[in-house]
């Protein structure tokens, strides 16, 4: 039996991750993190050491404010040329609950603009959530792009 | 269609089109150059197609592009590689997809032809209505000529061109220093980011020496390192140098002090590489072997280009491969050691993430400048693309080749001159 007061709390915080990200809060994104939390794009979806094998991005707390950086001087032409994305999030499922720590899956559904051209990057993404008073701070979270293993165009934002 | 083709071949003049200073626009876009180019070009010359430690052990594959012929490079049960045709000898199908993994045999998904891991055709489903129109032993894969050189693949469909050690010449010098950057391990591939982008390979071709772009494109990634790395990326002015290595290869040193990591072990330990240092004396490993290893995880200090389509750059190897006149798919294939201490290779990973592949911090940007000079190469009637840069300023290098600053287009220049040679033989 699915616990839907925690799958409505997570659903929640995930929401507005996503949010954030649209919305290029990217500072106040990294507030949602742990310290030890890593953000990875695997390039194998099966893979799971993901520290000893080469994946899109593997940013741990000073990669992932040095990306924040990136994103918001202005100093990378290709930042620059992407317009607003969207993305979706459904199809949430809990796989683990501990007293410490919940364990989500769900897919998303992103769509970029570049230079005019509307791109779609179908992905299931887990995170890992900390438990906090009445809150979540992500401690992993694992985006599996549909078409990781193939090739990809530049990505000038955060998934 | 005859007539056709020969009206391209007046009307195609790359002796005018390629000067010693500026290319013709049309380059970047022209179909029927780029077809030419498949067959002039990709058909016959030595095309990298991997490296021994991708196919490490009996039944190891990977796929690969020689042009738009897909390969399979295999390792056989007596241990030796094989450069195949993925191309079912019955009716075409491929018989191999996927980047790399393992396998006993090559099964055709069409009519099950079995072929094994050298190409030899094995096993015919229902093989009666066979008999007497031919052997098994005439219909193997077709196997392609291929030598290798440190470890790196090349294959040519030209069986009459000069051996790869020849076509290699002075870039040799140049790979023997490259593979010097797995710390005392045998060097070995770890990955590789895959991407495309909506432009000519010649673009990306030019970019492996072109220093000049660096600062400006690349301003955000030097804004993401400490003040010491961002010292050592700022080469412009530096004492480095682009050499003519021949045969349209060409090196762009960027960072003297980098060019033989095996030099040098006393210099005192980069800051980045501090805790790495700590981390593998803890480990139990020596002095020495602790700074071979802290000196060799940031790669070499320069970029070797090999005409056509493949780099040695700094600490990966570039691999392109073009798809059409306008569209190319680039690989970056992270290197590390064999064995090495785990800390190492992570280390050469994390940095390779950090700059290269989709999600880089240096890449996207790249991608970006090539896809505006396919685009803006688009406009006007008929201009040129300029390769004088430092023209003016040549040397003789030690090795008495034509050499120039840094940041001149002297490795582009001599990319074309080799296109020219091999699109008017
Ligand atoms: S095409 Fe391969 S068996 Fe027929
Ligand atoms: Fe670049």
């Amino acid at each position: 039996m699915t616990d839907l007061s925690l799958l409505n709390q997570v659903t929640a915080f995930i929401s507005i991750e996503a949010d954030m990200l649209d919305f290029e809060e990217y500072n106040a994104w990294l507030d949602l993190w742990s310290d030890t939390g890593v953000y990875v794009v695997p390039i194998d979806p099966k893979e799971t050491d993901f520290a000893n094998t080469l994946n899109y991005a593997y940013d741990k707390a000073e990669m992932r404010r040095l990306r924040v950086n990136r994103l918001l001087s202005g100093e990378a032409v290709s930042t620059q040329t992407t317009d607003k994305t969207v993305r979706g999030l459904s199809r949430f499922r809990i796989l683990e609950d501990s007293d410490s720590h919940v364990t989500v899956r769900c897919a998303m559904y992103l769509s970029e603009c570049r230079h005019g051209n509307l791109k779609s990057y179908p992905a299931d993404v887990t995170y890992k959530l900390m438990k906090t008073d009445n809150d979540f701070r992500i401690e992993e979270k694992v985006i599996r792009l549909q078409n990781s293993d193939a090739y990809l165009s530049s990505i000038g934002y955060i998934l | 269609m005859t007539e056709m083709i020969d009206v391209k071949n007046i009307t195609v003049d790359y002796e005018s089109m390629v000067r010693p200073d500026k290319v013709h626009t049309s380059l970047y876009s022209d179909p029927e150059i780029f077809e030419e180019e498949l067959d002039k070009i990709f058909n016959n010359t030595w095309v990298w197609v991997g490296h021994e430690s991708e196919v490490p052990e009996t039944g190891s594959y990977k796929t690969a592009m020689i042009g738009r012929h897909s390969v399979i490079v295999s390792r056989d049960r007596k241990k030796n590689i094989h450069v195949l045709l993925n191309r079912c000898r019955h009716r075409a199908a491929t018989v191999c997809e996927g980047k790399r993994g393992k396998t006993k045999s090559f099964m055709c998904p069409y009519h099950g032809w079995g072929y094994s891991l050298d190409g030899a055709l094995r096993a015919i489903p229902k093989p009666e209505e066979y008999e007497g129109v031919f052997d098994k032993s005439e219909l193997p894969l077709i196997s392609l000529r291929f030598e290798t050189y440190q470890g790196l693949i090349f294959a040519t469909f030209n069986d009459d061109i000069q051996p790869l050690e020849a076509f290699l010449g002075g870039a040799k010098k140049w790979i023997d220093l490259f593979v010097k950057q797995s710390g005392g391990f045998p060097l070995k591939v770890l990955g590789d980011h895959r991407f495309r982008f909506p432009g000519n390979w010649k673009i990306q071709l030019e970019n492996t020496t072109d220093a000049y772009h660096f600062p400006i494109v690349h301003k955000s990634f030097v804004s993401s390192v400490d003040e010491q790395t961002a010292d050592i990326f700022d080469f412009l002015d530096g004492e480095g140098h682009v050499e003519d290595l021949g045969n349209g290869h060409s090196v762009m040193v960027m960072i003297p002090e980098l060019v033989d990591l095996d030099k040098n072990l006393d210099d005192p330990i980069p800051e980045r590489f501090q805790a790495l240092a700590e981390e593998l004396a803890a480990e139990g490993h020596s002095d020495a072997e602790v700074r071979r290893m802290v000196r060799a995880v940031g790669g070499s200090g320069f970029n070797l280009n090999l005409f056509p389509n493949v780099a040695c750059s700094m600490a990966f190897f570039r691999v392109l491969a073009p798809v059409s006149v306008n569209e190319t798919e680039i690989h970056h294939v992270a290197l590390g050691g064999e064995g090495a201490p785990a800390a190492f290779n992570q280390m050469r990973l994390r940095l390779h993430e950090h700059f290269q592949g989709p999600m880089g911090f240096g890449t996207p940007d790249d991608a970006e400048a090539w896809e505006r000079v396919q685009k803006g190469s688009q406009a006007g009637t008929g201009e040129w693309i300029l390769l004088n840069r430092g023209q003016n300023h040549l040397t003789t290098s030690p090795d008495g080749n034509v050499s120039g600053a840094v940041c001149s287009e002297t490795g582009m220049r001599a990319a074309y001159q080799q296109w020219k040679k091999m699109m008017t033989a």
